[in-house]
């Protein structure tokens, strides 16, 4: 359970930090009226919505983490393990989700300069290379299979299989909203919420690439 | 009517014109399908008490034939098992998670903050719905071929999904494992909106440090839940794996009925690692709630400010915390490594601080305070002394060498149904007493809630005392049967018998609670929007019950504390939270 304790730690860390400044020390007792500071909430200028997407990314983090902890105890719980070998297909998949990201970054760039074409062609090109990369993982998988290593071979194929399926539903998921924002954006939706809704899209795929790079890592190790 | 602040871009609400508060257009969109988290936090409360309903009579059977073994033929040791496992796990998931997150949460927090709603009110519709599905699979299991899992709430592998146990090769299982995670999804995105409502909805001079206790605890319950619950996701998802498709991520090499299975090397610790990796937090998931609410409740019906309220924020985030690094405790018995075992009864122990100093600061609200022993008070000042009842049990459970021998008794069944089951179900008692009249327009009837309350409170004593007894005298749990043992005396089945009794009399308790909703809900003495004379925001709405959008034209202004009670010079003996200052500067 190391990996998912530490991976708290560092929520614990982040939520230590953002406590300290809500001036936790106050003595509410004593201070009546309304404070000179404060107008609305005390996160100012961040919307609910982006805020909701890093809350909702903590709690994937945790599952996604639990995964990996449980991978790792199972490795050495018992002396079944035998690693399967890495398919070849998996490096081009990373490949193409990482040309995902960037079309998403590219998108975000364009949509703060308020340039429609550019968010449209950068939307575009992320989620179709995000379609190419759930393809791709599909052979990823038929390639694993041929190994003769199925569902229930060994648990390193069970991992395997389910640890790149619970991604790709992350991602499909992604995909879903990615829809909804190209869709407003061919739409001619007001460029302040393609604004946000781009971000938000590059961000959630941000993660979930580096989510992929642990994954990875994680397959490689085993 | 704008809302209090646009979700996608943040601005608030005087400065987008555009964004509206969603406005129900028919009976079915505002009753049923309803966004509106007031509406949505009473169908959470009207379900969970129905599937607790449920759970309850399971416990009657239960007791019937532990009190009088052999006289109810029908209960046979598969349903036995049965009856234990839905009743454990509709109690801790479905009635006390739901209730306190998901009915409280709903209702309490937007009007506590001063929020019109949800933030995001489409998810949090969801959320309900995905809940309710959750529980109607979840009974479904009582229908399907084989019946409902008899494995035990913890589910623990390999056991829950071999043959030989109820729904362990059939439905049972598998309708278990989709219902919770089911659960977990709807959860999260209620949980979301919590977490969110709380720290970007509030309204203007609502500072954290002014918040009531209950949006604390609710708050760093939710965050706790959206971290812990996943381990339970991650269980179940692995276990139906293991049952459907022959994966050994839990099950080791095993003989079934002379067939060897295709399992091999998979861990059972492995599961129940994960399992109470999210248990431990669960049981403070339920409780934090109770903790605040009961904070609040005192307060009021004392008249008298909380005694340390930054303790018990603090105290709060570090229940929290301490609470993800204390699961093995409930594992001593599994095997582990001594010096995980000296560790995790450390660190038990060490939960136990900040939970006392939160016992003494009520104690000390109380400390003369001008108690009103309203129904309200009876249930909190009955929630204290079974705390620590159960508490104090809890630290003897805590360390290894009294766990060992215990750990299979009836002592722990006393001990968590004193510490998880009965106090917090005080606390929802007390909350409801407490509130309803905001959410109806209406008062409970005070005869018939005070009969609950002290059936309710010396029935659950009666019943949880002699449990712990037979339990040090070496009676197991989960015995469908105990038959004749040598160190059982015959007093035991006697003891045994006398439980069932009082827990069919508690039973009937309940039946006249849930009389009271109904009854009062139309002959209910009118309420008035405050009339318990409290301070805190719900209070001030400018209807009883809160219309939609809770607060009319103009959004409530805060200026000062929850807790403004007995304030020397104050023409009251309550301030509530949006009065404004006396003198030049109000």
């Amino acid at each position: 359970m190391n990996a998912i304790i530490l991976y708290l730690a560092v929520v614990g860390c982040i939520a230590g930090w953002w406590l300290s400044r809500q001036r936790l020390m106050s003595k509410p007792w004593l201070e009546v009226g309304v404070p000179a500071e404060v107008t609305r909430g005390e996160v100012p200028g961040v919307p609910p919505v982006k805020l909701g997407l890093w809350v909702f990314m903590a709690v994937v983090g945790a599952l996604i983490t639990l995964f990996i902890s449980a991978y790792l105890m199972r490795m050495h719980m018992a002396d079944d393990w035998r690693s399967i070998p890495t398919p070849s297909m998996l490096w081009f998949n990373t490949g193409l989700l990482m040309l995902s990201s960037f079309s998403l970054y590219r998108a975000e760039l364009d949509a703060r300069i308020g340039w429609r074409e550019g968010i449209a062609v950068g939307l575009a090109a992320g989620g179709l290379s995000a379609l190419a990369f759930l393809a791709g993982q599909y052979l990823a998988w038929q390639q694993v299979m041929a190994e003769g290593f199925g569902v229930a071979t060994n648990p390193s194929s069970s991992f395997f299989y389910l640890i790149t399926a619970v991604h790709g539903l992350h991602l499909i998921g992604g995909l879903i909203v990615l829809g909804r924002t190209a869709y407003r954006t061919a739409r001619g939706s007001p460029l302040a919420q393609l604004r946000l809704s781009t971000e938000l899209c590059a961000t959630y795929w941000h993660f979930l690439l580096l989510v992929w790079f642990a994954l990875f890592a994680l397959l490689l190790h085993g | 009517m704008s809302i209090a602040s646009d979700p996608m871009t943040g601005i608030p609400a005087a400065e987008v014109e555009d964004v509206e508060l969603y406005h129900p257009h028919s009976w079915i969109t505002k009753y049923v399908f309803s966004q509106d988290a007031k509406v949505i936090g009473i169908q959470y409360s009207l379900t969970a008490t129905a599937i607790g309903l449920v759970a309850l009579v399971l416990s009657w059977l239960m007791r019937l034939q532990l009190g009088f073994p052999g006289v109810f033929d029908f209960i046979t040791p598969a349903e036995y098992y049965q009856f234990i496992t839905m009743h454990g796990m509709i109690m801790v998931v479905y009635l006390l998670t739901a209730l306190f997150l998901g009915g409280f949460g709903n209702y309490l927090i937007p009007l506590m903050v001063g929020a019109r709603d949800m933030v995001f009110p489409y998810a949090n519709m969801l959320s309900y719905w995905i809940y309710l599905l959750a529980v109607l699979i979840l009974a479904a299991s009582f229908f399907a071929p084989g019946g409902p899992t008899g494995a035990g709430w913890t589910l623990y592998p390999p056991q829950s999904i071999l043959t030989g146990t109820p729904g362990g090769q059939d439905w049972g299982i598998l309708l278990m494992l989709s219902s919770l995670m089911l659960f977990i999804i709807g959860f999260t995105m209620g949980g979301l909106n919590y977490v969110v409502t709380v720290l970007q909805a509030r309204t203007r001079g609502m500072t954290l440090m002014r918040m009531p206790l209950t949006v604390w605890s609710i708050f760093t319950a939710t965050v706790m839940a959206l971290l812990a619950f996943p381990a339970l996701f991650v269980s179940c998802v692995m276990l139906m794996l293991d049952r459907l498709l022959g994966t050994s991520f839990f099950m080791p090499a095993l003989v079934e009925m002379g067939q060897r299975l295709n399992h091999e090397g998979g861990s059972p610790l492995l599961f129940q690692h994960l399992f109470w990796f999210f248990g431990h937090p669960e049981v403070y998931i339920v409780a934090l709630p109770a903790f605040g609410i009961v904070s609040d409740l005192i307060s009021t019906h004392a008249r008298r400010n909380i005694f340390g309220y930054r303790q018990m924020v603090w105290a709060i985030i570090i229940i929290g915390a301490l609470s993800f690094v204390v699961w093995a405790h409930h594992m001593y018995v599994s095997g582990m490594n001594p010096y995980f075992g000296f560790f995790f009864a450390t660190t038990t122990l060490i939960i136990a601080v900040p939970t006392a100093i939160k016992v003494y600061n009520w104690l000390l609200t109380l400390w003369r305070g001008d108690i009103h022993l309203t129904i309200p008070m009876l249930f909190a000042l009955a929630f204290i002394v079974t705390f620590v009842n159960g508490g104090l049990t809890g630290l003897f459970l805590g360390n290894v060498v009294v766990d060992v021998p215990l750990s299979d008794t009836m002592f722990v069944v006393a001990h968590f149904h004193m510490v998880m089951g009965v106090a917090p179900i005080f606390v929802i008692f007390g909350a409801i007493y407490h509130w309803y009249p905001k959410i109806t327009g209406r008062m409970l009837n005070e005869a018939m809630g005070r009969f609950h309350f002290w059936v309710s409170f010396l029935g659950a004593y009666l019943i949880f005392f002699p449990m712990h007894y037979i339990g040090l005298l070496g009676v197991p749990r989960r015995y469908h049967e105990i038959g004749e043992a040598a160190f059982v005396p015959a007093s035991a089945h006697d003891l045994n018998a006398f439980i069932t009794v009082m827990a069919l009399i508690v039973g009937f308790a309940q039946m006249v609670f849930l009389f009271n909703l109904a009854w009062s809900l139309r002959h209910g003495r009118e309420a008035g929007p405050n009339p318990w004379n409290a301070t805190t925001l719900e209070w001030q709405t400018p209807e009883t019950p809160p219309g939609h959008g809770n607060w009319g034209k103009a959004m409530p202004v805060v200026y000062r504390w929850a807790y403004d009670y007995s304030v020397p010079g104050a023409a009251r003996d309550f301030i509530p939270q949006n009065e404004p200052p006396r003198g030049p500067a109000g």
